[in-house]
């Protein structure tokens, strides 16, 4: 391992812009654009965890007494659409990728700065437009996949809205992507080799194309919509010719590969994460690279399988179904290999461990619920149920959102320089842990037993399961308490964490914390074993 | 120090990093306009999905002429030629000549966009008539689009090229280079709209 860092301190620090108010400008610093979209994504989460709350205590009895039904319509809209577009799909793309990419490539900067910026300043404008619009007399309420012909039936102003801040975000969603692609192919230090590269590097390449592949479909699909409600077209409109099914196979072609833009990333960090909290290298790097490059080809060629009661014919669901379940064999490598790098190591129980096991758990609960919804008999049998909210959840909470909390509780100490209160970060994970579980799992037996989702009201022989999910809902609410309190505390009065607390080798470690500006003092470091743990230990010594 | 101040001196500094390895914003606009055929992949597939399963009311009026199609056509891939001749001319530090060959393909563009709509005001149905007459519509006006945007970023190159002052000189040929793609590419996408829309 050959690294030529100057310990000293960096030289240029006179051109770091002082304290918050850079997070408020046009900066072209890869790593304060990755601050403000974690930031940014997590407003909007609170936002839709807000929402998500009001969803659950309007389901904890069984009329709809909490709020009206087409209230209750906007509301799980305007959940789902921020949680995928606003939280999720920014801060574990945007926050991480912009963060720790150009480090991990050995550059200073994304390969293109100033669409970084734009990207991410195309964010809160649409954001706030989309909030704002529940405010418009009637917003938008055709749940987030806005299926014609419900959402041309449905108030106008308000999906119009909505259609235009999807549009934004995946304008941004693409800025982006083409930012990652050049990034990892073109910016990389001479020397590193695309075998030597941390897996997150593998993964958000992998999520990249399919951005860059599957976006645009979206967004000529939803120019066409607009023309719909707005010009009085028919493409999707039956009454006048039109074919909703082809908006569904369009949506479903982006939406399809957006759970792997949503997951790739976090299969990327939780590789990260492990090796340096087991004190093993990563198993099985090689084939975690091509399941990783599986996924992202079968993953573009999967997506009538949530389309299986829209009269597909034969031939289609049997080639859906067939190409849905070998996307198990990629993802069950990459699970087998997490398991066989905790196996054997020297493993430190902290927050960011918990929250990347907790993952493993969720994520392979949810992978198997996948796996059975993909066959066609069942699947026909649990359509828009709560088995599906289950599962959906099971992989984007319990499996994306367990990541970007361990994500935050590993790379806080290089962001700010302090170290996060373990205490705090541990009862986090447990009320998290508990509450998502006795949130979720309940919905697999009410979505068996034929409770519709996006109802607000259903019949009262479920109540009592109904309130248990409410009742993990309180606790998944609850789990945010202990977080922010110990952010708060921990930017404040937090232990000095020094520039590589946790002894890890990937090359964002082996600069100062919080980095400067550039990165680094001098030339980057090559780092050929990122995770060469146990070998590097004897060789420092 | 504010902060647009030290914004100005990252780019700065990283001008110079970037000055040592390869030019990649070609590569960027590569990845820009796979992207952008994506869209026309989703149109496209949507079109022929329709043509396919929903069948027409009776009476609808799907029939296109096709001498105007074939001559925008024309008119398109000889813009190719001429841009790539701009192309040469500026290489070989002949500013004048370059900026002529450029206003020429504007020029090309420009017919290009009156022919159709020409085509538009004689055709025998609107954009709410049928579905073709809907999807027909949204395929040519987003190629019109880029035809519109292509014909501006060529009149803006032709200005850059100026003897004196200009950006765009032999040089400095990215701007040029990356216009010229995405030409061919919308010229590109004409002949697959062409043949899937007109002939078919």
């Amino acid at each position: 391992m050959t690294i030529s860092i100057d310990p000293q301190k960096t030289n240029n620090e006179s051109l770091q812009p002082k304290g918050w108010l850079r997070y408020f400008s046009f900066s072209l610093d890869h790593k304060v654009i990755g601050i403000q979209y974690l930031v940014c994504g997590f407003l909007f989460y609170l936002i839709g965890g807000t929402l998500a709350s009001a969803i659950r205590i309007e389901l904890a009895s069984p009329m709809s007494d909490f709020m009206p039904r087409d209230v209750y319509n906007q509301v799980l809209t305007l959940h789902g659409t921020i949680m995928i577009f606003l939280w999720i799909v920014p801060v574990v793309n945007g926050a991480f990728g912009n963060y720790l990419i150009p480090f991990y490539v050995g550059a200073r900067d994304m390969a293109f700065p100033r669409l970084n910026a734009v990207a991410f300043w195309l964010i809160p404008p649409s954001g706030l437009m989309l909030v704002a619009s529940y405010f418009v007399e009637g917003a938008a309420q055709a749940g987030w996949t806005a299926y014609p012909p419900l959402s041309i039936t449905t108030p106008q102003s308000g999906q119009i809205i909505w259609i235009l801040s999807v549009l934004l975000l995946g304008g941004s969603s693409i800025f982006g992507g083409i930012n990652f692609i050049a990034t990892i192919i073109k910016l990389r230090r001479p020397g590193l080799k695309l075998m030597q590269l941390p897996m997150y590097c593998w993964a958000m390449l992998g999520t990249s194309l399919l951005v860059v592949l599957s976006t645009p479909v979206l967004a000529g699909t939803l120019i066409l919509l607009s023309f719909d409600i707005i010009a009085n077209t028919g493409f999707f409109n039956p009454v006048l010719g039109g074919n909703v099914v082809v908006y569904q196979h369009l949506f479903w072609f982006y939406s399809h590969p957006a759970v792997y833009i949503m997951v790739l990333p976090a299969f990327g960090l939780v590789s990260e994460i492990l090796p340096v909290h087991a004190r093993k290298p990563l198993f099985g790097y090689t084939t975690m690279v091509f399941s990783i490059m599986g996924i992202v080809v079968l993953g573009l060629v999967v997506w009538a399988h949530h389309m299986f009661t829209s009269g597909t014919p034969p031939w289609m669901r049997l080639f859906f179904t067939i190409a849905t379940a070998f996307i198990a064999v990629p993802t069950g490598i990459k699970f087998f290999n997490w398991v066989a790098t905790l196996w054997g190591g020297k493993i430190s129980i902290n927050s960011a461990m918990l929250f990347s096991c907790g993952f493993i758990i969720n994520f392979v609960f949810g992978g198997i619920t996948g796996v059975a919804l993909a066959q066609v008999p069942f699947d026909i049998h649990v359509h828009d149920t709560y088995f599906v909210v289950a599962h959906f959840h099971y992989i984007v909470y319990g499996g994306t959102v367990f990541i970007i909390f361990s994500s935050i509780y590993h790379w806080f100490p290089k962001v700010t320089g302090k170290m996060l209160n373990e205490k705090f970060g541990i009862l986090h994970f447990i009320i998290t842990f508990i509450g998502f579980n006795l949130c979720f799992a309940p919905q697999h037996w009410l979505g068996l037993n034929g409770m519709p989702r996006r109802v607000a009201e259903y019949d009262p022989q479920f109540q009592f399961v109904n309130q248990i999910s409410s009742l993990g809902a309180l606790l998944m609410a609850i789990s945010t308490i202990p977080f922010l309190i110990n952010v708060f505390l921990s930017v404040r009065n937090g232990k000095d964490a020094g520039d590589n607390p946790w002894n890890a080798l990937t090359p964002e470690w082996l600069t100062s914390s919080p980095p400067p500006v550039e990165n680094w003092e001098g030339e980057a470091p090559l780092v050929e074993e990122p995770y060469g743990y146990g070998k590097e230990i004897s060789e420092q010594r | 120090m504010t902060t647009l101040d030290s914004s100005k001196e990252i780019q700065k500094n990283n001008s110079e990093v970037n000055e040592k390895h390869e030019d990649f914003r070609m590569f960027g606009l590569i990845t820009f306009l796979i992207a952008d055929g994506m869209t026309f992949a989703g149109f496209f597939a949507a079109y022929l999905t329709y043509k396919a399963v929903n069948p027409l009311p009776d009476g609808a009026i799907y029939e296109l002429e096709l001498p105007i199609p074939t001559l925008n056509t024309i008119l398109l891939l000889v813009s190719s030629a001429t841009f790539h001749k701009a192309g040469k001319a500026l290489l070989k530090d002949k500013n004048s000549d370059s900026q002529k060959w450029l206003f020429f393909t504007a020029f090309l563009g420009i017919i290009f966009l009156i022919c159709q709509l020409f085509e538009y005001f004689h055709l025998p149905f609107g954009l709410t008539d049928n579905l073709f007459a809907s999807t027909f519509y949204a395929l040519t006006g987003f190629h019109g689009l880029h035809v519109t945007l292509g014909t501006l970023m060529i009149l803006i190159i032709a200005w850059q090229s100026r003897i004196n002052g200009g950006r765009l000189t032999s040089q400095n040929m990215f701007p040029l280079e990356a216009v010229e793609l995405y030409w061919h590419f919308v010229d590109g996408i004409w002949v697959i709209l062409f043949i899937i829309l007109y002939l078919l």
